[in-house]
């Protein structure tokens, strides 16, 4: 009896209340805001930007030891009035490979592994984004980053280059070249470490692939590399080897169109038919990291 | 001291999942790197110097270093769930002596184990290279180990800290300023080979004495800060 009655009582209590929420009906930003509010985040949070000043320090001091060299080098040339500037713009990102890596490395795990670790994908795609935008806006925000951090540097030159009155159109050729490689080495390494990132949720573990994968391979294939030329001198051989690593893939491709000296050992560089080869290596592992970042994200987190 | 629960899981918490994947690529690329030299140069004292001082050494041991030491402790600080471990009647000593001596097998066993092989692949031991080398990996392994647990239980980004150390300062500084080697486990590690295998080619810049008195002092220091900064570790949110 006492249970009846409570339920009836229950029944009888249970009114929906208007309460007076309202439906929101101002503008709505729609997918391409979204995208953009994400890609715009991303590339703050690259640089530390918005977030703890603890988390600051790492990029900027990355940022500030990839541009000192240029200021010291502008400062030389400058002084000493040089003909030229010390370095060749397109060689500078090669001398700075450790520098590249160790941003990219800290960077791509942090822009894309917090969010698997804490669930929040899902989240994002409750929005009006899908998949597609999501990827698209981290890599262009990672690419961006780099982009800055790479051509900072060859800006400080060019502009020191000027200051020291070197010759006009060859300080500004060779910078715009330079600024064709950074771009191309951008996309191809935040490429790279957001797929080796995305395959873990923790941070410290996805620094350390990436790095692996940047430096170690860059090691075998010098290595490899001035073995050949000491033993055989052999430059076919030296050539393609270089296709196995990032640093050398980037390296060979602007010795082939972007006027620059090859780096390889022994000053082998490739010939166009090579270096197209090289282009396209390149350009697949752009294309192939954004399909399996496509890939990856298709079912993340659901 | 020594505790072999917290072993367990800190082993499977290393060799887990894709960590060994990590951890295993390393030393097939490098005894797939000695099997190509080999392969173009034949057996060549001097070619197996390079490699194993220039990539093995120099960049596949501490990598392993910094991967084994810091992955011992730092994902259970990160995620929190060494808190679970802490609130055990576990002294903090032993804890950072088990998951130490963990972290050491490890690194030893990835780095050293295929250095030796490689040696041998490269010129069959000629000169002791294989053996000076693979001695130089296992005293490396110790003090790598140690160093790199300690970042991991001090700092957030233990792993970042850690290459910087490894591929900065030994690689970068290292060859560019002679007063840097004196204060780098590589080159400590270098003098007990040199002493060990009586080879020519192995070669270090620190005086044997001086490298033992450094390498046992970091070591234990090491060990005994991480174990200190454990009793007092804050779990900080979230940055």
């Amino acid at each position: 009896m006492a249970v009846e009655q409570s339920t009836a009582r229950g029944a009888e209590q249970t009114r929906i209340h208007n309460i007076g929420y309202r439906n929101y009906d101002g503008p709505r930003l729609g997918r391409a805001y979204a995208r953009r509010s994400l890609y715009s985040q991303s590339l703050r949070g690259a640089y530390g930007l918005g977030r703890s000043v603890k988390s600051k320090v790492l990029p900027m001091l990355l940022f500030v030891v990839m541009c000192a060299p240029a200021l010291i080098m502008v400062a030389v040339a400058v002084a000493t009035k040089a003909k030229d500037l010390p370095v060749e713009y397109t060689r500078y990102a090669i001398i700075m490979q450790a520098i590249i890596g160790l941003y990219v490395a800290s960077q791509a795990p942090q822009s894309v592994s917090r969010d698997l670790r804490f669930k929040t994908v899902p989240l994002y795609f409750s929005r009006p984004i899908e998949t597609a935008d999501y990827v698209r806006a981290k890599y262009a925000a990672l690419a961006s980053a780099m982009f800055i951090l790479t051509a900072a540097p060859l800006l400080v030159l060019y502009v020191g280059a000027l200051l020291a009155k070197l010759d006009f159109e060859h300080q500004t050729k060779g910078f715009a070249q330079a600024l064709v490689s950074v771009a191309l080495l951008s996309l191809l390494f935040a490429g790279i470490s957001l797929v080796i990132a995305a395959a873990t949720p923790r941070r410290g573990f996805g620094i350390a692939a990436v790095i692996a994968v940047l430096t170690i391979s860059y090691g075998a294939v010098s290595t490899i590399q001035a073995i050949a030329d000491a033993q055989s001198g052999d430059s076919n051989a030296i050539v393609w080897m270089g296709l196995f690593s990032p640093v050398t893939l980037i390296d060979g491709v602007q010795t082939a169109f972007l006027g620059a000296t090859s780096s390889y050992p022994g000053g082998h560089g490739p010939s166009a038919a090579q270096g197209i080869v090289h282009l396209l290596v390149v350009l697949g592992l752009v294309a192939g990291s954004y399909g399996l970042l496509m890939r990856r994200y298709r079912k993340v987190g659901l | 001291m020594y505790d072999p629960t917290v072993a367990r899981l800190t082993y499977r918490g290393l060799l887990g999942r894709r960590r060994a994947l990590v951890l295993g690529a390393l030393p097939v690329l490098l005894i797939v790197i000695s099997g190509v030299v080999r392969a173009l140069t034949g057996a060549d004292d001097q070619v197996a110097h390079d490699v194993l001082g220039g990539f093995a050494l120099a960049t596949m041991v501490p990598i392993i270093g910094v991967i084994a030491g810091t992955g011992a402790i730092g994902p259970e600080i990160d995620d929190g769930s060494v808190v679970y471990l802490l609130a055990k009647p576990v002294k903090r000593p032993t804890i950072i002596f088990t998951k130490l001596i963990v972290a050491i097998a490890v690194t030893m066993a990835f780095s050293a184990l295929p250095t030796f092989v490689a040696g041998m692949i490269l010129n069959g031991n000629g000169q002791q290279i294989a053996v000076a080398y693979t001695v130089a990996a296992l005293v490396a392994s110790i003090a790598y180990a140690a160093l790199f647990l300690l970042l991991g239980t001090v700092s957030r980004h233990a792993v970042v800290f850690g290459l910087v150390y490894a591929l900065v300062w030994e690689a970068l500084f290292g060859s560019l300023v002679s007063g840097a080697r004196t204060l780098s486990v590589q080159q400590w590690a270098l003098a007990v080979a040199h002493k060990v295998s009586d080879s020519s080619l192995v070669t270090s810049d620190v005086k044997l004495p001086t490298a033992t008195v450094l390498l046992v002092v970091v070591t234990v220091a090491a060990t005994w800060y991480a174990g200190r900064k454990l009793r007092t570790l804050t779990l900080a949110g979230e940055e």
